[in-house]
């Protein structure tokens, strides 16, 4: 017989022994009961947000800086429902994370009591699995399961819910729980066979690219990929979700594919005879038109999940399995090839790309009025601050330049929300990141409409100790769909002006949170207000950078085209060469 | 052939049916039976789906059905080598001067009358899909006045069970 205790004070003792020691969220009705333990945790530090959806993305954010399970709590009905978008952001990008939520007593689930959502329905296609626990003696065995869920396999949200009454009602607490999980079976070891296999046709191709996908980061796989890369002399391309997976001054590093990658990196996948695909699932960012992606490549494709194979492309060799596991395994069946064949000859390959990327590099046009280039700030921005600081984004045209104009060198240094595409994630997640690695310089990238969506969380911020600093990329518009009502929409900008060059004063708005507040106009004043405001660590820093508007990101492949029609500026094709 | 008849091992929790369900309704797949009830194992229920996949391929629903947490095992039951039958109560119209008609009908497809009015009767007929829709085109006639189908169940022919590990889920990895 375990020790006796509440269901609130069981779930804090199981959060302890999980290895919890960060959580995020905000009290309420249903949940009060854990708040009380939790007040007494002397290993478990809660941050009070000011908005259920900070909490879900500083969450996010801390689980993407540091590899740990993220944590977020909220109470019931309306506390659960802010957490939806951080979930389902976390579901697309494959985020371990666990929410707990308070739910009604369980006796008044079901009759629309007050703060009632069936949260545990809601958030049924946007979680791994979630729980609703209404006996007290499950709690341990719950939390157990939900972070064995949320971190391994597949990484993912798990959100459990645990009625008032179970939190309330006497348990016995014992450590640590049975986990039972029969149907879940992750395949971590690759298959032997297809693994000789890829690594044949690996030294066979003429024009073969790694396509590295966030899987890489989040099996933390990233060494491993660097020696295959340097092992094989294979061109490299890291989608939107792994900027970081690889060194960006490595030589072999093509950039970012998809809608706003490189020439080189778009050209490498459409030219390809072999594409190994690690940890990557071919989303329509990526692809463009899927029919006329990559027409003469074969697929390896490695995965966790075997619901990726084959799910947009068919894949010729598919593996599945743990990247940590299957890169090891590759090299070691590439150098087997080695020793009984001839190496991959790749000299025309590379004399091609090396032609497309000399001609096409990434660039943008420096304003003729003085105004401030939206590129230019974030290009500072990373020389300046450098490869070991950690950038989250917004969404839109700044996280574009940012994923194109910083270069990376570590993972779990850029975070973003590249498949949900959420609005608002930079500022609580570059909290979050904050919060996992403190003596990390964490800069929040973002758009002036983002911000407005989640910049309460700098008081959070502030109260709490987290120097976060962040870079307000202000186009007083929504940019990148300004961007398409320029290109598709015969500029008919239909509420896009946001008016925020004069409302709000986001200097003001910093002060008024407790925050340093700067702002930089001229191109002269970019480096020492960087510099400024890397030297303020006793509050969060917010620099109103007033760029000019009409900035647009290239390259880019319009949705629904074919990437063979990339286009790196309005009308200009690249003149991709004479096919080899 | 875009028809398959689908045998699904999952734990009996509370919510496993809605996260089937709603798995086939949000990746675009459309469920044209599903029939949901105990096994020989306690705290296992089986799920028989046919599914129609016209244009998509099966396997991505065997996949994305398999990262359920609370399914067990998938396996795809081929017409041949299995047996499938559903279960239906009728209501026809059947007074004095029609009724011999009727159970005549009945009598054909071994079906049996499970309630007798002076205006119709209800009869229960179990089978396959074409007998079911074969008598039913023969009740029509006479006038059909309710119908009430259940899902379609069915079983692998042979020795073996689903639960036998020789039997080959589908999709469990690749």
């Amino acid at each position: 017989m375990g020790e006796q205790l509440t269901g609130a004070q069981s779930l804090v003792r199981s959060l302890e022994s999980v290895g919890v020691t960060d959580v995020f969220g905000i009290p309420g009705g249903a949940i009060l009961p854990l708040y009380d333990p939790l007040m007494d945790s002397q290993v478990v530090r809660h941050v009070l947000v000011r908005h259920e959806q900070g909490a879900g993305h500083a969450a996010e954010g801390y689980a993407a800086a540091t590899g740990r399970v993220g944590v977020c709590m909220a109470t019931s009905g309306p506390g659960a429902t802010n957490l939806v978008t951080p979930i389902a952001d976390a579901h697309m990008d494959s985020v371990p994370m666990v929410a707990i939520t308070g739910q009604v007593p369980s006796g008044s689930i079901g009759t629309d009591a007050f703060q009632e959502a069936d949260i545990r329905g809601i958030t049924m296609p946007i979680t791994k699995h979630n729980f609703l626990v209404t006996n007290p003696d499950e709690i341990p065995r719950a939390i157990a399961e939900a972070f064995h869920l949320a971190s391994t396999g597949r990484p993912g949200p798990v959100l459990v819910d645990v009625s008032k009454d179970a939190l309330q009602a006497m348990t016995s607490f014992d450590w640590p729980p049975v986990i039972d999980l029969p149907g879940y079976h992750p395949v971590t070891r690759p298959h032997a066979k297809q693994v000789r296999e890829a690594a044949r046709m690996i030294v066979d191709a003429r024009q073969p690219v790694l396509y590295v996908g966030g899987g890489v980061i989040r099996a933390n796989a990233s060494a491993s990929l660097r020696r295959l890369a340097d092992l094989t002399g294979i061109p490299v391309v890291t989608t939107l979700m792994a900027r970081g997976a690889f060194p960006d001054s490595h030589p072999q590093h093509l950039g970012m594919p998809g809608m706003h990658g490189t020439v080189a990196a778009v050209g490498a996948l459409q030219k390809a005879d072999l594409i190994v695909a690690l940890g990557a699932r071919f989303d329509d960012r990526v692809t463009g038109k899927l029919s006329t992606f990559a027409p003469n490549a074969a697929i390896i494709h490695a995965d966790i999940d075997p619901a990726e194979i084959g799910k947009n492309r068919h894949a010729d060799v598919p593996i599945v399995g743990d990247l940590a596991e299957v890169i090891p395994e590759l090299i070691a069946a590439i150098e087997h090839e080695f020793a009984v064949h001839q190496r991959g000859d790749y000299a025309a390959w590379w004399s091609t790309l090396s032609r497309m990327r000399e001609t096409y590099p990434l660039g943008y046009d420096i304003p003729q009025d003085g105004s401030l280039s939206p590129q230019y700030v974030i290009a500072r921005l990373g020389q300046i601050s450098g490869p070991d600081s950690i950038y989250s984004a917004g969404v839109g045209q700044h996280q574009m330049w940012a994923a194109q104009f910083i270069g990376y060198e570590h993972p779990g240094t850029w975070l973003n929300s590249g498949g949900l595409g959420t609005m608002g994630y930079a500022v609580p997640a570059a909290m979050g990141a904050k919060v996992g690695r403190p003596d990390a310089t964490v800069w929040a990238i973002d758009g002036d409409g983002c911000f407005q969506m989640t910049n309460q969380e700098l008081v959070t911020c502030t109260v709490n100790d987290i120097p976060i600093k962040v870079a307000l990329i202000n186009n007083s518009s929504l940019g990148m769909v300004r961007q398409w009502q320029t290109l598709f929409y015969n500029e008919r900008y239909s509420n896009t002006d946001l008016h925020s060059h004069r409302v709000p004063d986001f200097v003001k708005l910093a002060d008024a949170y407790g925050c340093h507040g700067l702002r930089c106009e001229t191109p002269e004043e970019v480096d020492a207000t960087i510099e400024k405001a890397l030297g303020m660590n006793d509050a969060p820093v917010v620099i109103d950078f007033v760029v000019h508007k009409d900035a647009m990101v290239w390259p880019m492949v319009a949705a629904g085209t074919s990437n063979d029609d990339i286009m790196i500026a309005r009308s200009m094709a690249p003149e991709w060469g004479s096919d080899d | 052939m875009s028809r398959h008849t689908l045998s699904v091992l999952v734990e009996d929790k509370p919510g496993v049916l809605a996260r089937v369900a709603s798995l086939f309704s949000r990746r675009g797949f459309n469920i044209e039976s599903l029939a949901v009830g105990p096994t020989e194992v306690p705290e296992i229920s089986r799920m028989t789906i046919v599914v129609n996949v016209e244009g998509l391929p099966l396997e991505q629903v065997t996949k994305q059905l398999n990262k359920l947490i609370n399914v067990l095992k998938i396996v795809e039951l081929e017409p041949e080598q299995s047996v499938a039958r559903e279960f239906m109560l009728v209501k026809v119209k059947a007074d004095a001067e029609t009724r011999s008609q009727v159970l005549e009908v009945v009598g054909l497809f071994k079906a049996k009358v499970v309630d007798v009015a002076p205006e119709a009767i209800t009869v229960e007929v179990t089978g396959n899909a074409e007998k079911l829709q074969t008598f039913l085109r023969m009740l029509e006639p006479f006038g059909i006045k309710e119908l009430v189908k259940s899902g379609m169940v069915a079983v692998g022919r042979g020795s073996r069970s689903i639960t036998d590990r020789s039997l080959r889920p589908v999709d469990r990895t690749a």
